[in-house]
């Protein structure tokens, strides 16, 4: 009895140490970025790196300014959203309140597929297909501009949006729409005076979680923007060529020498990403947390 | 008043269809447009040949054989620690601050960018750990990525066990643990290897952490061991479609790739999709 009793002491032991992993991975993730990252504080002042207004990193006077690549990061994310959460939110609606079963089983998979698809291949795509048709239309000197970029991004924030909005709507409780309907209220003003209020920290959590997806991605970004270290003007800039805090990091990270500033100041871009990143996540949790539907 | 709101519905029906519908276009337009442009470019040769000429000519196999090691590497790192973390969460974990603090972790971890898994990868392995850059940094830093994924949906497969198997086994005196084994387990086995196949389809298309860890621009080899670089196929998509040495008459090799990374995806969606059905009807008899 003591044995068996032992045993599975141990057994719950381990199986805690492996989740606690997790807390450590955060932890190190934390650790390495940051460690590098304000290495370069050493060499360049936290407000010069802040403030910046110009990303010169291999210029003899090298200059780390965020500023063009978070506003980039920002504009880009800020024109996916726009044009995401519409059509995220009013398809999850369709799914979850109009189709019918058989409709709604048919639409999932492409929700599915669409969050499959790797993002080299969405900016592959975008490359060949939307950068030209950009050009075309607005015509510019070139298709790869912030708007090009929103646009792929906007897709690729779309299952997110879709599915955890499709989640919250579903589980708003049939009581309260059969109320509504008794009253009098047709579906729609249903739909939009009930069901879509009652999920709304559900919806507002997988808008929180598609700007996360969209900000952090770095492949489609890097191949349909241009990626030009610029400060984007406002509202024109759309139409130029931007650069996102993840591009630069995966664009310069081959060529820079180990230990150089130029070096630590991608990693301090990270941590930046990082910290947006985690800021984001914990407001979603956060929204998803407090405003829960209750009932029972 | 009556028909004002019944024609508003209308309305608001037309656009909502019409937004389902855009949504399914965009998949369909993606998908036609790559099969339609990539399927020229597969051939036996295509997929067992080395690249040539500076890959302006030849095959993907390298590209092929990389990403196959880096699933299997991913996998070796985040299934066994992803499926134990699962069974303490749904099993064993009271609701008190240290589950608070590993559900905020792993939440946390599916939130945060690759590019910056990368760049944790390049730090950790490729420099403090001396790994450098190579199949075995690029594997477990995917295997990091992806611990949440599988985390999560071993999680709902556990969970969705019902109670009674628990209560049962306990009532016999057998231990929580050998419960664990012999009855939670084999039950929620279906769902975890669903969520697992699924997660291929992650390690298959990521691209920027592996592009910090050790995967090589061009190598018309294949790896022999794990300390050693790597192609893999959407890195090097992005190097034939950004910097190749002829970005336009490699074109139809940048399809075939695009088009050989894409059925990956699917054709792993689609496997897991027949496991469940598969063990739903099994458990059903």
């Amino acid at each position: 009895m003591f044995s068996r009793n032992y045993r599975e002491k141990t057994i719950e032991s381990v199986l805690f140490a492996v989740s606690a992993l997790t807390v450590v991975i955060l932890f190190l993730i934390c650790l390495f970025l940051f460690r590098d990252g304000l290495t370069l504080f050493e060499d360049v002042p936290f407000l010069s790196f802040v403030t910046g207004k110009f990303w010169y990193p291999t210029s003899v006077n090298a200059q780390f300014g965020l500023l063009p690549l978070f506003l980039g990061s920002l504009i880009v994310t800020a024109g996916a959203i726009l044009f995401s959460v519409p059509l995220g939110i009013a398809s999850a609606v369709f799914i979850s309140e109009l189709a019918s079963p058989k409709v709604a089983d048919f639409l999932k998979p492409f929700v599915e597929i669409l969050a499959g698809v790797p993002s080299v291949v969405y900016g592959f795509f975008g490359l060949v297909v939307l950068v030209p048709f950009i050009r075309e239309t607005f015509n510019l000197p070139t298709g790869q501009t912030a708007l090009t970029g929103s646009i792929m991004l906007g897709v690729m924030a779309l299952p997110t949006i879709i599915s955890i909005s499709e989640d919250a709507i579903s589980s708003v409780p049939g009581s309260l729409k059969q109320g509504s309907l008794a009253l009098g209220a047709t579906r729609w003003q249903t739909i939009y005076k009930v069901t879509v209020p009652a999920a709304l920290s559900g919806i507002s959590a997988a808008v929180m979680l598609g700007m996360g997806r969209a900000i952090g991605e770095t492949m489609t970004v890097m191949m349909v923007t241009g990626n030009t270290a610029i400060i984007p003007s406002f509202p024109g800039g759309i139409l130029d060529p931007v650069r996102t805090m993840t591009a630069t990091i995966a664009l310069e990270m081959g060529e820079v020498p180990q230990g150089s500033d130029h070096f630590h100041a991608l990693f301090a871009v990270g941590s930046v990403l990082f910290i947006v990143t985690f800021l984001i996540n914990l407001l979603a949790d956060a929204i998803k947390k407090k405003y829960r539907f209750k009932v029972d | 008043m009556g028909l004002n709101a019944k024609t508003s519905e209308r309305i608001a029906f037309a656009f909502l269809t019409l937004a389902a519908l855009t949504v399914a276009g965009f998949v369909l337009f993606i998908l036609y447009y790559i099969v339609s442009n990539g399927y020229n470019a597969i051939s036996i040769e295509f997929l067992t040949e080395m690249p040539r000429k500076m890959m302006t000519e030849g095959g993907i196999y390298p590209a092929i054989v990389g990403t196959i090691y880096l699933i299997i590497g991913s996998m070796l790192v985040a299934l066994p620690m992803g499926i134990l973390a699962a069974i303490y969460l749904t099993e064993y974990a009271g609701q008190n601050r240290t589950t608070w603090a590993i559900e905020m972790a792993i939440n946390n971890l599916a939130g945060t960018p690759s590019v910056v898994f990368g760049l944790f990868g390049l730090a950790m392995f490729v420099k403090y750990l001396g790994f450098g850059p190579s199949l075995l940094s690029a594997s477990l830093t995917l295997g990091l990525l992806i611990i949440p994924v599988i985390i999560r949906s071993s999680e709902e497969a556990l969970l969705a066990v019902p109670p009674e198997y628990r209560e049962a086994s306990l009532a016999l005196g057998i231990s929580k643990w050998q419960t664990i084994r012999h009855v939670v387990l084999p039950a929620s086995i279906p769902g975890i290897v669903t969520g697992s196949i699924l997660s291929i389809g992650r390690v298959a298309g990521e691209t920027a952490p592996i592009l910090l860890t050790g995967a090589a621009y061009f190598l018309p080899r294949l790896p022999d061991s794990v300390y050693s670089q790597f192609m893999a196929l959407p890195y090097h998509l992005f190097v034939l479609a950004t910097a190749g040495t002829n970005i336009a008459q490699t074109r139809p090799l940048q399809y075939g790739t695009a088009l050989v990374l894409l059925m990956i995806v699917l054709a792993v969606n689609f496997v897991a999709v027949l496991v469940r059905r598969y063990y739903r009807q099994k458990l059903k008899i």
